[in-house]
């Protein structure tokens, strides 16, 4: 009872604010025409003109590498800069480039653990400065992609939607989620750590910092990136059941906020509604296996006197209550977010398939814009064949869809295959991996496959029992993560290109309608296929394997 | 190049707002509505000298005070971090048999709660189930010298729901506890 | 021709030349076109291969010669449904082509003519066409009129004329000159001509992938090149697992994962709708054309003809006041004894007293100077005729000639076309003819709305005429007093909407509306300009048959569509018989997967692989048949269509490979 009325209560909390908020991100993103903060992004970029969807992307580029460079320049000399007060040293240089690309790409899979190594300025400077800006080049492909099917001449200017998206709606949103979060007792200082002594005398050094700020745009942006080592499931980053509440709300907030935003800009809230509904399914389905499985028993006390009425609580923490941990699991792999507030290692093998499912997906909601974008590939090839089944050359609202919208589409999706699969491959047949992995057999198989899945869907989450600290998951990850990033924003803006410059059609009784729940169950089915089948053989070896092997 | 420039010129000014402005207002207001909380939530003595911060867990040891749940970092709160192993890993059995040994052993009439054989995912769980404190009562009792009912009635006093109607069970925060057995249960002092 | 339309999709002298075909094609030239066959037939060579390899060094031999065996009937099977579909094509090619191979014609050089192969005949020339000739070429007749038999191309034995000017200038190729001469101008190169173009057409030849097919075989090619990674990196993680897998093993998943029946069937697909086209006898120039149908958004429909039958009909007496029923009527009959045309007989047929002319009466026939026609007995001029015209004739009385106004008024109203009727100075009444909307037509255009297609009628007549009929007939449009131009400016508007239009047309100046439409159908009557302008010739002169033509297109593409669906559904269950058989060594516990409880891995591995070949032959007679079809909307057709190709696609395989299972243990083959 008390799992339902979680659920109920973030899920439908989420989706209740995410309407308005949309309608909001709507209005911020792309005004009915220039407004005052139109003519403010204009003197601050100093650049105005409309683009089309190359030049969108080019500038797009360019201020990402200006991101990236400007990230690695201070964790490379995090050492000599200030607000370092608890003098955190030097870090590896394929550790950097591997942390630059992560937070630049919006994936935040941290290879290092934040209270060890980062000083505040990396943490805030670098790391949190990303983190809005990341997610904000994300909203602003999505409003861009919009605009293109939308059928406007012009996809907008880049530099202007990114200040839209950083300062009209990522900075207010985290402002009051980050006083929320105050108020729910969590930290934010910049003393340094803290030296105890315990009760029994012995010493403590409690690391703290200014947490509160780094959280709450963390999850907003679906970064997810920990300013602790173990991330939300730290006290000090997740103090209370209320702050795991705000926090959960926070990572589906946006990336569902961005489907009505999408929707708004289009003009066709009811296609967004189905939208909406299908990626809600397979959320929901997501949340009922993961909290199912992992409310049983932990298979290694088999047969030990262990009590075990709320189910597995390794690498949980009990202030979330038993439904906190697997449910973090489903919505923060659903969305790019990849925060964990229960140790995905530790989840029974078929609740730890759950968020792999929601990575490989990648648009149950996704990553804060790109999730949506990357849903509307899947909606070019359902489109493709269900408007073939209805008679018609397929038509996705008018947009004919023909060999160069499939062939970007399909790339996409084998871009997202091959990633994963050719990663794990590579890492699970040689010793790159195999002498990384915390456990043989299918376990070990899955944090690898985990590791690369979290890479690819720029997630950023782990099975952290896996040594991923070496040089070679360091750059592999890093290009992974890289490639995972900037291919599904090239190719769809690219489509967006390709379905402009055609005549449109009229839409008529004839044509695939867009936004009834045929089209919805067709869009669920092409996700499956599509997106989810291509990795059972993987998911077979590995979560299968582990649970079908359990005594 | 212009877009270089332009480019620049927004990573400037977001880097101003989103990074100095954000972190500004949100440090400010944090220290001045709450800084009890904003700088970790630590427990002060009298004299200056910090405890600990009642969100972080401590390996209390002896027998007369509540034990809290293992930690996977020893209760290291500068590095902090889980076990990570999966769920069948035949080491949470042999680290769980540790336990139970270590707390006078546990039957199938009188089962030890998971959570005391288990470690958070940060290792720095500051609480264990109301369950876990009364299953550790009679030792409590035992070391203090104490009738086992006191030591009950305190923990059912401090055991609380965390998420009131949305969590099923009660919780009890273990330093908390002990600050409270030692103030209010001293009946012999605690064998260090 | 549409007599071989029954033919069963599997008879015996198209199944023979197939199947050597089949072989034929395996040619990598030929093979290369089909990405997804391409590569089935290159692993198969890989696992040809292997198994020598096996025979020579020791091994399973009889497992892998079964698995090489299905991966080659695999794609034998899929050149087997394309020779299929061509030969079906064929066999109405070679009917054509002994037509053609002995055509002679007279060239004219001066006064004298030659008498020369059809093959030397150049665009420009003119040749001399006389009694019991074939037409050498397609031209334009310059000179003469002739009754021609068209029956070798449209297979309809009623000659039709031909004559020099006006809109049945066109001949074609072929065809006999039954009686009298015409001279007509070359208007082909040879081998170029409309009987070249049906033959390579029907012959699948000439074949272009349409710019559908291509975006299809773009997602099947993906879709393989996905399953390649999926597939591709099994080695290396059953490597971590500690084992290996065989690559006969993983060819046989591989191949059973990607999307083989869709493409085995696709140029069949394409090839089938083409021929069904042809079957209706209608020729399409190019198979993007009958796609386009499949898109039509707006249809633009002649009345006449197409709407309402050919002529009017009277219908209907409507005396002055003061003046008898029996009298009008008589007076109709004889008016009308002198009109030949439709109209007049159908007046006297609803007179109903016979066309008994009284003695000594002399007819006065209809003409278009005067638009009456009527009888003159002795003194009594009894005439009917224009509204205009008739009164013309006399001053009648004021009255009277307001009354007949009012009627007049009444019935054009209606849709109608009213005829006056005077016996000498009386005005006596007015005739209603009538247009006849074809019965069954309203039903066609609710359908076609139902699909989402507008319905537009083109007419001649006066706006309140068109309206009526438009209302009778159920049309959604109408374009009264149309000319050729306003029809081209109505479909650049549709256009500009976004629209896709269809029309018809047969004269020279429709011929800019014809190539400006989508899918322009020329009648193949019309002129040789509206026959080069339209994309589709309709060798019947039917233009109602566009409404066919747009199912066909319609009925194209689903069929493709509900095959992909089909074919990717598939992969659910071969996943289900294949992965347990092959991870079982690695971990005993995925036995568990082994869902359909087959009999032992190789079973299921061979299982999952035969049901994959056989699925191909299964399914050939639905691509060549096309999916039921049925006008309704898109919602509803998806709904359908994912019902029974998506759920069934999901649900048929682990029946399937169950059964052949069943008889592949039973058997003892694995």
């Amino acid at each position: 009872m008390d799992h339902i009325l979680l659920v109920s209560l973030i899920v439908g909390g989420a989706a209740l604010l995410s309407f308005p908020l949309g309608r909001y991100m709507a209005w911020a993103m792309d005004p009915q025409s220039p407004n005052r903060w139109t003519t403010l992004f204009c003197k601050i970029g100093g650049a105005s003109d409309e683009q089309d969807w190359k030049r969108y992307l080019v500038t797009l580029l360019v201020f990402n590498a200006v991101m990236f460079t400007v990230t690695f320049a201070i964790l490379a000399l995090q050492q000599w800069l200030p607000l370092n007060p608890d003098g955190k040293g030097a870090l590896d240089p394929t550790l950097v480039f591997n942390t630059a690309a992560s937070f630049t790409t919006n994936t935040n899979l941290q290879h290092y653990s934040g209270e060890v190594s980062m000083s505040y300025l990396s943490q805030l400077a670098g790391l949190m400065w990303l983190q809005f800006v990341s997610a904000a080049t994300g909203i602003a492909a999505l409003a861009a992609t919009a605009r293109g099917i939308a059928g406007r001449a012009s996809l907008g200017n880049f530099l202007i939607d990114v200040q839209r998206a950083s300062f009209l709606v990522l900075l207010p949103v985290a402002a009051v989620v980050a006083l929320l979060m105050v108020f729910g007792g969590m930290p934010m200082t910049l003393k340094g750590a803290a030296e105890a002594t315990t009760l029994e005398g012995a010493a403590q050094t409690i690391a703290r910092g200014p947490v509160a700020a780094f959280l709450a745009i963390k999850q907003l942006g679906t970064n997810g990136g920990g300013f602790f080592g173990p991330n939300a499931t730290h006290p000090l980053e997740n103090p209370t059941f209320w702050t795991n509440a705000l926090a959960m709300v926070a990572i589906v907030l946006i990336p569902m906020a961005c489907v009505w935003m999408f929707g708004r800009i289009l003009g066709r809230m009811r296609h967004a509604s189905v939208i909406f509904a299908v990626m809600a399914v397979f959320l929901l389905v997501k949340i009922t296996g993961s909290v199912a499985f992992e409310s049983g028993p932990t298979p290694a006390f088999a047969g030990l006197p262990v009590s075990e009425a709320t189910g597995n609580l390794e690498g949980k923490e009990l202030r979330f209550g038993a439904t906190g941990g697997p449910l973090w699991a489903v919505l923060t792999t659903a969305t790019s977010n990849g925060s964990v507030g229960a140790m995905h290692d530790s989840l029974n093998p078929l609740t730890g398939l759950m968020p792999m499912i929601g990575m490989w997906l990648n648009a149950t909601f996704g990553g804060v814009g790109v999730g949506m974008i990357n849903m509307f590939l899947y909606i070019v090839v359902a489109v493709f064949v269900a408007g073939m089944m209805v008679g018609r050359t397929p038509e996705y609202l008018g947009h004919r869809i023909e060999a160069k919208e499939v062939r970007f589409a399909i790339l996409a999706l084998f871009a997202h295959a091959i990633l994963i699969l050719g990663g794990t491959a590579l890492f699970a047949g040689t010793a790159l991996g195999q002498a990384t992995v915390q456990e043989a057999g299918p376990h070990g198989f899955s944090e690898i496959l985990y590791e690369f899945s979290s890479a690819a869907a720029n997630n950023g989450s782990g099975f952290e029992g896996l040594g991923d600290g070496t040089g070679a998951w360091n750059i592999a990850t890093g290009i992974v993560m890289l490639l995972g990033r900037y291919l599904p924003i090239i190719l769809p803006l690219a489509i967006v290109g390709s379905l402009t410059a055609k005549r449109r059609a009229a839409e008529s009784a004839g044509t695939l309608g867009v936004e009834d729940a045929t089209f919805g169950t067709m869009l669920a089915l092409t996700v499956v296929i599509f997106g989810a089948l291509t990795f059972l053989p993987a998911a077979a070896l590995g979560p299968l394997a582990e649970h079908f092997s359990l005594p | 190049m212009s877009d270089l420039l332009s480019g620049l010129r927004v990573a400037a000014a977001t880097m101003a707002l989103c990074v100095g402005g954000y972190t500004a207002v949100v440090l400010g207001v944090a220290q001045a509505v709450s800084p009890a909380t904003a700088n970790g939530s630590l427990i002060v003595r009298d004299d200056g000298t910090v405890i600990g911060s009642r969100l972080i867990a401590q390996g209390f040891t002896a027998p007369g005070h509540l034990w809290p749940r293992p930690s996977a970092v020893d209760y290291d709160a500068a590095g902090a971090g889980g076990s990570n192993l999966s769920p069948a890993n035949p080491e949470l059995a042999t680290r769980a048999e540790g336990l139970i040994a270590a707390y006078g052993g546990a039957s199938a009439a009188r089962p030890i709660p998971a959570e005391l054989v288990t470690a958070s995912g940060a290792g720095l769980d500051p609480h264990v189930s109301l369950e876990g404190a009364l299953f550790q009562a009679p030792r409590i009792a035992e070391a203090r010298g104490v009738d086992v009912g006191q030591v009950k009635v305190l923990f059912d006093r401090l055991a609380f729901a965390p998420g009131g109607p949305f969590t099923e069970g009660r919780i009890v925060n273990v330093l908390e506890a002990n600050l409270a057995l030692d103030s209010e249960l001293s009946g012999a002092a605690p064998t260090q | 021709m549409s007599s071989t339309s029954n033919r069963s999709v599997f008879s015996a002298d198209l199944v023979g030349p197939a199947l050597w075909q089949s072989v034929v094609k395996l040619d990598p030239r030929q093979l290369v076109r089909n990405p997804v066959m391409f590569t089935t037939a290159a692993v198969a060579l890989l696992a040809t291969v292997l198994f020598v390899r096996t025979v020579l060094v020791g091994g399973d031999v009889l497992f892998q010669a079964q698995i090489v065996f299905w991966l080659w009937l695999t794609v034998l099977f899929g050149n087997f449904a394309e020779a299929l579909a061509e030969g079906r094509g064929k066999a109405q090619a070679a009917a054509l082509r002994s037509t053609k191979a002995e055509l002679r014609g007279k060239r004219v050089k001066g006064d004298a003519t030659q008498e020369v192969p059809a093959s030397e005949l150049r665009k420009g020339d003119v040749v001399l066409v006389e009694t019991g000739d074939p037409i050498p070429a397609d031209g334009e007749v310059i000179e003469g009129v002739a009754s021609v038999n068209e029956a070798a191309i449209t297979g309809e034995s009623a000659p039709v004329i031909r004559e020099a000017g006006g809109d049945r200038s066109a001949v074609t190729a072929g065809t006999r000159v039954i009686s009298d001469w015409i001279k007509v101008r070359v208007t082909v190169e040879p081998g170029t001509g409309f009987l070249d173009r049906m033959i390579a057409l029907v012959e699948g030849a000439s074949r272009a992938k349409t710019p559908n097919e291509i975006a299809l075989t773009v997602l099947l090619t993906g879709l393989t090149l996905i399953f390649l990674i999926a597939v591709g990196t099994l080695p290396a993680f059953a490597a971590y697992a500690g084992g290996t897998i065989a690559v006969p093993v993983l060819i046989a998943l591989f191949v059973a994962l990607i999307p083989t029946t869709i493409s085995a069937l696709l140029s069949a697909i394409g090839i089938a709708g083409m021929d069904r086209l042809i079957r209706f006898n209608v020729l399409a120039k190019s198979g993007r054309a009958v796609e386009a149908a499949g898109d039509i958004d707006t249809l633009l429909l002649d009345k006449t003809g197409t709407i309402t039958l050919g002529d009017r009909q009277a219908t209907e007496f409507l005396p002055l006041s003061g003046i008898r029923d029996a009298e009008l009527m008589e007076a109709s009959r004889l008016s009308s004894l002198g009109d030949e045309t439709p109209e007049g007989r159908s007046i006297i047929a609803l007179a109903g007293r016979g066309e008994a002319t009284p003695e000594g009466a002399e007819v006065v026939g209809f003409t278009a100077q005067t638009r009456v026609s009527g009888l003159d007995i002795g003194t009594r001029r009894v005439r009917k005729g224009a509204v205009d015209a008739v009164l013309k004739l006399h001053a009648f009385e004021p009255a009277a000639v307001r009354e007949l106004r009012a009627l007049t008024e009444r019935i054009a109203r209606a849709g109608g076309t009213p005829l006056a009727v005077a016996d000498g100075e009386r005005l006596l009444g007015v005739i209603h003819l009538k247009d006849i909307v074809k019965s069954g037509i309203k039903e066609r255009f609710a359908e076609l709305r139902r699909m989402g297609i507008r319905t537009v009628m083109i007419t001649g007549d006066n706006a309140l005429t068109a309206a009526a009929i438009a209302a009778e007939a159920g049309v959604d449009d109408f374009l009264a007093e149309a000319t050729p131009e306003d029809k081209l400016e109505l479909i650049r508007k549709e256009q500009s909407g976004g629209k896709l239009v269809a029309m018809c047309g047969d004269g020279t100046n429709d011929a800019p509306a014809l190539a400006q439409s989508d899918v322009g159908v020329a009648m193949n009557t019309g002129t040789q300009a509206a026959r080069e302008a339209g994309n589709m010739v309709d060798l019947d002169n039917n233009p109602t048959k566009l409404i066919e033509i747009v199912g066909i297109g319609k009925q194209l593409l689903m069929t493709r569509g509900a095959l992909t669906t089909f074919s990717i559904s598939n992969d659910v269950a071969k996943y289900f018989a294949i992965l347990p058989a092959i991870f079982v060594a690695l971990y005993p516990g995925l036995g568990a997967l082994n869902v359909m409880g087959l009999a032992s891995p190789e079973s299921a591995i061979l299982s999952a692989l035969i049901f994959n070949a056989l699925i191909i032959p299964l399914l050939v007679p639905l691509a060549l048949r096309g999916v039921a079809y049925r006008p309704q909307s898109a919602a509803r057709q998806l709904v359908r269509n994912l019902v029974l190709y998506g759920a069934g696609g999901l649900i048929a395989p682990f029946l399937g490979i169950k059964l052949i299972d069943l008889a592949v243990s039973g058997l003892g083959l694995a």
